[in-house]
């Protein structure tokens, strides 16, 4: 699962969603694989609209990325920063979390990814 | 006609086989009046006022995710003429499964399906001045395993596609948790497989339990201004009721059927509804 996707999903506990722990959920004991893919621009450019920016900056810092900029590159910024685009490229497009486990900051809920596919479905007592 | 997604390496004892339905799907989502619909709402059309640019020349791409995709064969062509359907490639598309194996189906249909369309296509579109090929493809971001929409964040979709269990029968099959069989490293029996394919086509009560559960869930999931979703119903799952529950969701709402198909006596065997909130006229 690319790391965009943690941009997307939250816990699957009812109770839990409305709360702001809940979102987004912290990889641990990650490990992830890059896929080699050629940068797309536009498809950057269309997608930073829908990124929550402060969720993906701690998504990237807990996976050992460099930490992003505080606030979200304009498109004109990012149309004039080859290296911003291309960083952003890796971590968005080419980074799949293979392994691990994705843990809810509201209940500890931890849900465990195998082979690039996460499961989200509650043991009998959360449903 | 758009090419259907190779899906000869799924393992149809215990993942649902594309059927009448799913074609019907395909028909659909890639019909004229869907392909207007979206490229208005979603890319190639930027004169329709329900887009939303946020910068000169900008739409946000849209997050497009199947519920219980089963092989794939749906999310993997959607993803795959993303282009052709939607008007740009910027499109990111998910699934969600409660059966693993239909997680690893669908990765491997989707992969294959954009595969084949890149490579179709590289010849003619090498000759363009621009270096740097042009996609045909969306993005696919992951199959997770998962209940519904549970695993989403409110608000987050802006097209969802839903070929439910529509089956009438006497009860649904046991919903899995996580401790279930479905999520073991042991091999399937053939018990566990005839469970797995039941949860794909046993709907309950008018086929329409589980249905009901998403339609009741998408007023929470889909995006406020741009969501939309496109639900698959058999004549016996009451479309005309199912279309009106939503409908009374708010003057907003709307839901029409949008394909159909296999007429019998005048009734649609199979239809697809879509629906969707329409901007509230301000005068």
């Amino acid at each position: 699962m690319k790391v965009l996707s943690l941009n997307f999903l939250t816990c699957a506990v009812k109770a839990c969603k409305s709360t702001s722990g809940a979102y987004p959920l912290h990889p641990k004991d990650a490990e992830l694989v890059e896929d080699d893919l050629e940068v797309n621009s536009d498809l950057l450019l269309n997608i930073m609209p829908r990124i929550d920016w402060p969720a993906l900056s701690t998504t990237a810092t807990e996976l050992g990325f460099p930490s992003l900029p505080a606030q979200p590159p304009t498109k004109e910024e990012l149309e004039a920063d080859e290296k911003m685009l291309r960083d952003l490229h890796h971590l968005l497009m080419e980074t799949q979390m293979m392994e691990g486990k994705l843990v809810c900051g509201n209940c500890g809920h931890e849900y465990a990814v195998r082979e690039g596919i996460a499961n989200f479905l509650l043991p009998a007592h959360l449903v | 006609m758009l090419p259907t997604p190779d899906t000869s390496h799924v393992a149809f004892e215990r993942v649902y086989e594309p059927a009448e339905d799913s074609y019907l799907l395909l028909d659909t989502l890639s019909s004229e009046s869907e392909m207007v619909f979206l490229r208005c709402r979603f890319g190639g059309n930027r004169a329709d006022a329900t887009t939303t640019p946020t910068a000169a020349g900008t739409v946000p791409a849209p997050f497009v995710v199947e519920i219980g995709p089963g092989s794939g064969v749906v999310v993997g062509f959607v993803n795959a003429h993303a282009s052709h359907i939607f008007g740009t490639s910027s499109v990111l598309t998910a699934a969600i499964d409660v059966n693993r194996y239909a997680c690893a189906a669908t990765r491997e249909t989707v992969r294959k399906a954009a595969a084949d369309v890149t490579s179709s296509s590289s010849p003619s579109t090498s000759s363009t001045a621009n270096t740097t090929s042009s996609p045909k493809s969306g993005t696919f971001l992951g199959a997770v395993q998962g209940d519904l929409t549970a695993p989403l964040r409110d608000g987050s979709v802006d097209v969802l596609i839903f070929n439910p269990p529509y089956v009438p029968t006497e009860e649904l099959p046991r919903q899995p948790t996580a401790t279930d069989m479905v999520t073991s490293e042991a091999a399937p029996t053939f018990q566990d497989d005839s469970y797995l394919l039941s949860l794909s086509y046993a709907g309950g009560a008018d086929g329409m339990e589980i249905t009901d559960l998403l339609i009741g869930r998408l007023g929470e999931v889909l995006a406020p201004r741009r969501g939309c979703a496109y639900v698959l119903l058999c004549a016996q799952n009451k479309p005309e009721a199912v279309k009106q529950r939503v409908r009374g969701f708010g003057s907003e709402w709307r839901a029409e059927t949008v394909g159909s198909s296999g007429k019998q006596a005048g009734w649609e065997k199979l239809q697809i509804v879509r629906i969707w909130r329409e901007e509230q006229e301000s005068s």
